[in-house]
């Protein structure tokens, strides 16, 4: 594998009984790009970021992520990643302040470490008035921004998105694409799901899922030479329609 | 162990700050054992009795009298008829009588032998045999009494041969019902607490989504199945500490044995049933799941833990069932050293079948959580 | 009245696609029933003793041969010395030792006159004293042959009938608790738990936007279990009867009409919890914790009420399981007719009423 690549999937193929939710994949994502991985509902994204972040194991095929194969090493992947799911995934009953120093904890961080990175952490999302107060009691954008934070709290080589900015509002989302470029700046690698096309133009390369397989993959500045539109919502209509 | 340390802060937290479920925890096992544990007898008192007299004669009257005056029966009524008295038989109103026949007395004279009528409602089969024994017992004395007071006639007999039986109840002179069922009841409750909160703790993380959250991280998974176990852990020695408390200054049960013999086996019996919780937790999709099964065992495991009957008296099938029953070895454990006094080498099968149970059912909890599907 | 009939539908679906939850509550009737049917009982039998002769001649052997003939006693072991005793009830096996005096046989010929001490471990009160009695009643028997001579005069003899339970069957007794505890707790935990998880899903609020009336919401999400609940009557009756053999003296319609009341008084209580509790956490808990002891307890069950403390029983009074144990009884054993038991179920009426007019109370206070 190339020191570039930090993901590489090949064949990769998930089955549920008779069903193929993922139909042997196959693409790689380079160092510090982010990645937009696209489709409908139901296409097989989820399924597919699944098998890449070592919690649903692969039916065939092989998967390479920061360095490690799915099959054999997925603990030592979940060291080097960071993962948001599209459901709020952090403590309702917890304060800010707690749930940071939780997953700071279990992702092995010092005490000294976690109360440096909170301070840095809840003065950038601007939630000090906030930082003792219960994560269930925000509004759906903070947590989301704050859920993203947490992801990105030890340091990890990619970070996963799953649908981030679903339900937010658009000014939220502008705030939160600013954060991803962010991370991706600092060299942290992004792979995110969307089915939002304007954010898939904030992307340096995306692929389209179609029914468990993978129908394009580019720049969407050359899909949509290719497909000869002027948006990418006008590409994924015409793929998605076959 | 860092690791294991943030779980446990996080648990414990959580548990404190659900206003709703502190008083479920806290409050009501507390209740229950105070309140509860007087109504755990069966022995049998307050007897309903009524009796139709159709003699009423002196012996007749004096019959009565010694039912009126024993602890047992609480005399209701005489009934006129025998449809009224069968009425308040059916009504529950009554469930004993007594059937004095017409001319009692008379044949009784004549005779020097007479039969009685005694009808018993039978539905608590258990309850109607003390009830039985109590009749008999009372008839007995007064027939023992009848030449006597009665008919004044002077003891004539040759003494019969008797075999004096004396009566030694140890542990329990008095035969205090509390005694044995506060331990039993206080097991109860450690038990259901403890079960249920883990039973239902991973299963909730599933449900609301956090569990994927954890399940990406390196976490191993023992850390995390010790970091769930703790808090619960100390939640039951906390409440058996509390229950114990509660049994010697509420209901003054004698405490024998030794204090930490029972600490030990306690802390050794609550990871069976926090391992028994966390592996249905594992295996569920959800809360309402995992609490049903939960109570499916709970139920069978209460009643086969000799803690309302006895487990000898179960035919030998149901017996060797009740040797894959961790509450069985508890209510012994707990009656036989604070009672008895039992020492280490006496509860040691206890022990040693209770440790094995642990080492299956939390193997089995950390085994079955599945941080990839 | 379509759209409600399609969200009872709604309901089945997510019932019957749970096939862990359905089989336990298939299963655990028929596992209770059998458990008390055939392994428990609050009888003694075989209950393991030791014997300490102090004397070993003629007699003391009779008895010993008389007590382990018994089907209440096994001879676990002879010992020798009264500080054996201590040791052997510590360990736990053994329930009871009988003390044969020295010269027991020269005793009783001697003076017509000797002694055995009963020692029980009355650590369980109720064993001790059943022990004690049967040891007794053996006893009694021996010496009435060794008195075969003696007429005693004047003798009353109480001829008792059992009426209800001829073969003092547990079973009896144990059938309509089951019955009880069952349909209260899959009634009232099942309702209390399906309708806080529609609130912590946040699909009650959906449900409650929808045209559907509250109401009809509540009304179609317990309906479901108002047939389960009786499927599992059905089931525990027929097999009290066919198994059990034990009879339905009553009539099969009143003792129906009286389920189905018993479990909307279930329910009722159910969705009283579900209004109380804002996460399916708190409603199993209060169901299961608040409920099952109680329930056990202070029905009527397995202890008889009339035992207990005064307060004791007052508090029974508000359990409606024990009035629907009560009506249960005196339809199967006892085979009385409405007249009978129309206090009982009054009250059970009254108590349903109660529930649901609170938790109508309840709702519109949260709603508003």
């Amino acid at each position: 594998m190339s020191n570039d690549h930090v993901i590489k999937v090949e064949g990769l193929t998930k089955m549920f009984g008779d069903f193929t939710a993922v139909n042997a994949i196959t693409f790689e994502v380079e160092k510090g790009e982010i990645f937009g991985f696209l489709g409908a509902n139901g296409a097989g994204k989820t399924t597919a970021m699944k098998m890449l972040i070592g919690i649903s194991t692969p039916t065939s095929g092989k998967a390479n992520v920061a360095g490690f194969d799915v099959f054999t090493n997925a603990e030592d992947i979940k060291k080097n990643i960071g993962y948001m799911s599209q459901k709020f995934a952090l403590y309702d009953d917890l304060t800010v302040k707690e749930n940071i120093t939780f997953f700071g904890g279990i992702y092995g961080l010092s005490r000294k470490e976690i109360k440096e990175k909170s301070a840095v952490l809840i003065e950038e999302l601007e939630l000090e008035k906030a930082a003792n107060k219960l994560v269930g009691s925000l509004p759906l954008g903070w947590k989301q921004k704050l859920s993203f934070s947490v992801s990105l709290l030890h340091d990890p080589k990619i970070v996963f998105l799953d649908e981030p900015t679903g339900g937010v509002d658009p000014i939220t989302r502008r705030q939160f694409w600013e954060m991803i470029y962010k991370a991706a700046n600092q060299g942290t690698t992004v792979f995110v799901t969307t089915h939002y096309m304007d954010e898939a133009e904030y992307c340096d390369r995306v692929s389209i899922m179609v029914n468990g397989t993978i129908e394009a993959l580019d720049t969407p500045k050359k899909l949509k030479e290719r497909f000869k539109t002027d948006t990418m919502n006008d590409v994924f209509l015409k793929l998605a329609r076959g | 162990m860092k690791t294991i340390l943030y779980i446990i802060q996080k648990e414990f937290k959580q548990i404190f700050r659900n206003k709703g479920m502190l008083p479920i925890i806290f409050i009501m096992p507390i209740l229950q054992l105070v309140i509860l544990s007087n109504a755990a007898t069966f022995e049998v008192k307050n007897i309903k009795f009524g009796y139709i007299d159709n003699d009423h004669t002196s012996t007749s009257r004096a019959l009565v009298e010694r039912f009126d005056a024993s602890t047992y029966f609480n005399v209701l009524t005489d009934f006129p008829s025998e449809a009224l008295a069968s009425a308040a038989m059916l009504n529950g109103e009554v469930d004993v009588l007594l059937h004095i026949p017409t001319h009692f007395e008379r044949d009784l004279q004549k005779e020097k032998y007479n039969n009685l009528g005694v009808t018993i409602n039978a539905i608590d089969g258990a309850a109607a045999g003390v009830e039985n024994v109590y009749v008999t017992q009372i008839v007995q004395r007064f027939n023992q009494n009848l030449k006597i007071d009665l008919f004044q006639i002077s003891d004539q007999q040759i003494q019969p041969t008797s075999i004096q039986t004396i009566p030694l109840f140890w542990y329990n002179e008095t035969l205090n019902y509390k005694t044995f069922m506060v331990p039993g009841i206080l097991v109860l409750l450690v038990t259901m607490i403890t079960l249920f909160l883990s039973g239902m703790n991973i299963v909730r993380e599933k449900e609301i989504g956090t569990l994927e959250q954890i399940n990406v991280t390196p976490i191993k998974k023992r850390q995390f199945i010790i970091g769930k176990l703790f808090p619960f852990w100390v939640i039951g020695m906390g409440l058996l500490t509390v229950g114990l408390v509660l049994a010697k200054v509420v209901f003054n049960i004698p405490m024998v044995g030794s204090l930490p013999l029972m600490y030990l086996y306690t802390s050794i019996y609550i990871l069976v049933v926090l391992g028994i919780g966390l592996f249905i937790s594992n295996f569920t999709e959800t809360q309402q799941q995992a609490m049903f099964i939960s109570w499916f065992f709970t139920v069978i495991f209460i009643l086969m833990s000799g803690l309302f009957t006895p487990i000898e008296s179960m035919p030998n099938w149901a017996q060797i069932i009740t040797e894959f029953n961790p509450i069985r070895y508890f209510v012994e454990v707990m009656r036989m050293v604070m009672l008895k006094g039992s020492g280490f080498m006496d509860i040691l099968p206890q022990l040693s079948k209770t440790l094995l149970y642990a080492l299956v059912m939390d193997g089995l909890a950390v085994w079955s959580y599945k941080k990839t599907s | 009245m379509k759209r409600f009939i399609g969200f009872i539908k709604k309901e089945y679906y997510h019932i019957f696609r749970d096939k862990r939850s359905l089989f336990i509550l298939f299963g655990m009737p028929i596992a209770q029933i059998m458990l008390f049917g055939f392994a428990i009982t609050n009888e003694i039998n075989n209950v393991d003793i030791a014997i300490l002769d102090h004397s070993k001649d003629v007699d003391t052997k009779e008895i010993i041969h008389k007590i382990s003939a018994s089907k209440y006693f096994s001879i676990d072991q002879l010992i020798e010395k009264e500080s054996d005793i201590e040791t052997i009830f510590k360990k736990g096996k053994v329930k009871a030792v009988l003390n044969f005096e020295k010269d027991f046989g020269k005793n009783l010929i001697k003076d017509g006159e000797a002694t055995i001490q009963i020692i029980t471990d009355a650590t369980d009160p109720n064993t001790a004293n059943t022990i004690s009695n049967y040891v007794n009643a053996i006893l009694a028997q021996y010496q009435k042959e060794l008195n075969k001579d003696v007429t005693i005069a004047y003798q009353i003899t109480p001829r008792t009938r059992m009426v209800y339970n001829p073969e003092l069957k547990s079973v009896y007794m144990f059938v309509p608790g089951v019955m009880t505890i069952i349909l209260m707790l899959v009634s009232a935990m099942m309702t209390s738990i399906s309708i806080t998880r529609e609130k912590e899903l946040g699909t009650m609020e959906i449900l409650l936007v929808s045209p559907l009336k509250p109401f009809q919401v509540i009304v179609g999400k317990v309906f479901p279990y108002i047939f389960l609940s009786i499927i599992n009557a059905v089931v525990i009756v027929l097999l009290s009867i066919f198994i059990f053999k034990m009879p339905v003296q009553g009539s099969l319609f009143l003792l129906a009409l009286e389920s189905i009341l018993f479990i909307i008084s279930a329910l009722a209580l159910g969705i009283l919890i579900s209004t109380i509790s804002a996460t399916q956490q708190t409603a199993m808990m209060i169901s299961l914790m608040g409920l099952m002891l109680p329930v056990i307890l202070l029905s009527g069950f397995i202890f008889p009420i009339s035992s207990m403390p005064l307060p004791l029983q007052l508090i029974s009074n508000i359990i409606p399981a024990k009035w629907f144990i009560i009506i249960i009884k005196g339809i199967m054993l006892k085979g009385v007719g409405f007249q009978f038991i129309w206090k009982e179920t009054l009250i059970l009426v009254g108590m349903t009423v109660f529930f649901i007019g609170l938790s109508v109370k309840k709702y519109k206070i949260r709603l508003e």
